[in-house]
């Protein structure tokens, strides 16, 4: 069995030929079944596109943002901790590879114990550590020397430099940018599982009908062509409605903005939105392939 | 044109058809007869390369069918006019669509031929039944648009499987007169038939050899016809 796909046959597919479309009966549930299947798929190749390309952003922000910063704690007993902090910002001064330092204000710090302690912390009267954000530049700093040198002039100063919670936080997001793209292939295989099961159907049911038109000549990419034409029509007609229905879910969501959560930055950004619209497309050439596969393969089997 | 050479056929286990040969030439006519269930429609269903022998040789337009890809025989087809015994039709389509499938199916369907398959409507006597569905159709109807379906093509062989066999006398008396008329524009015909009398009244205006299929084999039919 020869399986060719060429891009004018898949052209003069969508181009269409009113009278071949005519020679096959309308079949009532494989349509459903196809515009359905594909309707659906579609559908959920939103969430998973949107999914792989929100967790894309996360991954490349905890990359960037959190690399390029790092923490210093310092917890010193009453009475030193300003003095710590004013020596460590100095030595911060003089360190290559830092573009800038800075203490978090009383309020800052309240702002990050917020989430789980309530806005009305009292912060004077609790033993909070302070802490210093230090923002890099070029290559970053030593990390190893600073910390020998923090250790040795303040005592009570741990640097942070994110790596330890940074790098699992990025892996978690790749593995769920891995996991969108493994749905997406999944839903293109499901696709074509269904549209190969309906045209099987529907080439079974119309075999009267392909004895006739082998009775008259008809050559087999004519046969077939009725049918991949139909079913890739119907597959884009079906993922157009499922996508943008997708899009219209999507939009729904509450904006990151709003929320602040991960799941809330579930979506599409910027041209991101075109992505979208090429899986219709995209359906209706797993359709067409999955139809011309079922259909040489049935026609082969035909005496 | 078509020529079958020591022919068989097997069918579940059983020979229905052994050394056949047979050789249909340009501007003959031929009547193949024998009792029901002896082979005739199968016999014509190799003249077009519906059927592959498993034993022998049959050449469509001197290319061997077994050699032939799918494509290369539907190609053949195309010169090669059927009269399906059940007419065959799409249920679906008109009568004129119908008619003119295989002009759809090889793409042929031009202003021209539109013209023509009006003609051959006419010529048939369906021009008033042409946007009727099959279902609708009497049974000469359905027989006479079955010949203009072969037809349209302007096919150089025509082989019709008891084309007369739903139809009343007259009926069958006119299709066999459209049957000898094409005969004489040069077409080579071949009806398989169990209408002794059809036969009969047919050798009185063409010269036809007519053939028996008698177990298994292919025999020229005796002076009684």
């Amino acid at each position: 069995m020869k399986l060719s796909f060429d891009i004018d046959s898949f052209r003069g597919l969508l181009a269409g030929d009113a009278q071949a479309d005519r020679v096959v009966p309308p079949t009532g549930f494989t349509a459903w079944l196809t515009l359905f299947s594909a309707g659906a798929m579609a559908f959920l190749a939103v969430f998973a596109l949107a999914l792989s390309l929100a967790t894309s952003r996360l991954a490349d922000r905890w990359g960037d943002e959190l690399a390029r910063s790092s923490t210093i704690r310092i917890s010193a007993p009453e009475g030193q901790s300003i003095a710590q902090t004013e020596a460590a910002l100095r030595m911060l001064e003089t360190t290559p590879g830092v573009a800038s330092a800075r203490a978090l204000t009383k309020a800052e710090q309240q702002a990050l114990l917020e989430p789980w302690f309530g806005p009305d912390l009292p912060v004077d009267t609790l033993p909070i550590p302070q802490l210093i954000e230090v923002i890099e530049e070029g290559s970053g700093f030593d990390a190893a020397g600073l910390r020998l040198r923090l250790s040795a002039e303040v005592p009570g100063a741990v640097l942070d430099d994110h790596t330890r919670w940074r790098e699992p936080l990025v892996r978690a997001a790749n593995r769920l940018r891995l996991l969108g793209w493994i749905s997406l292939i999944l839903i293109a295989g499901t696709v074509a599982a269904m549209i190969t099961l309906a045209a099987n159907a529907a080439l079974s049911a119309n075999a009267q009908v392909i004895g006739v038109l082998r009775l008259v000549g008809a050559r087999d990419d004519y046969i077939s062509g009725a049918f991949e034409r139909r079913f890739t029509l119907r597959a884009l007609t079906g993922a157009g409605c499922g996508m943008l229905a997708g899009v219209i879910a999507i939009l729904f969501l509450p904006s990151a903005e709003v929320g602040g959560g991960f799941l809330t930055g579930l979506g599409f950004q910027g041209w991101h939105w075109i992505w979208p619209l090429i899986i219709p497309p995209l359906t209706a050439l797993v359709a067409f392939l999955a139809t011309r596969a079922a259909a040489r393969r049935t026609l082969g089997g035909m005496s | 044109m078509i020529d079958l050479e020591n022919v068989a056929f097997s069918y579940g286990g059983g020979e229905l058809l052994s050394d056949i040969s047979l050789k249909l030439s340009p501007g003959s006519f031929h009547f193949l007869t024998g009792p029901s269930g002896s082979g005739k429609t199968t016999l014509l269903k190799l003249c077009y390369g519906a059927l592959i022998p498993t034993a022998g040789y049959v050449h469509l337009f001197e290319a061997d069918v077994r050699n032939m890809e799918r494509d290369d025989i539907a190609l053949a087809r195309r010169r090669i006019g059927v009269v399906h015994q059940d007419c065959a039709f799409l249920d679906h389509l008109t009568v004129a669509d119908n008619i003119a499938l295989p002009l759809t199916v090889s793409g042929r369907d031009t202003l021209e031929e539109v013209a023509n398959l009006r003609e051959l409507t006419g010529w048939v006597g369906l021009t008033q039944r042409a946007d009727a569905l099959p279902p609708e159709l009497s049974g000469g109807e359905r027989q006479r648009a079955a010949l203009a379906r072969a037809l349209i093509m302007s096919p150089d062989v025509i082989l019709a499987d008891e084309p007369t066999g739903n139809v009343d006398w007259e009926m069958s008396q006119r299709l066999l007169r459209l049957l000898i008329e094409l005969n004489k524009m040069g077409k080579t015909i071949m009806i398989a038939t169990h209408d002794l009398a059809l036969i009969r009244a047919a050798k009185a205006h063409v010269q036809a050899r007519v053939l028996r299929i008698s177990n298994r084999r292919l025999q020229l039919a005796g002076a009684d016809l």
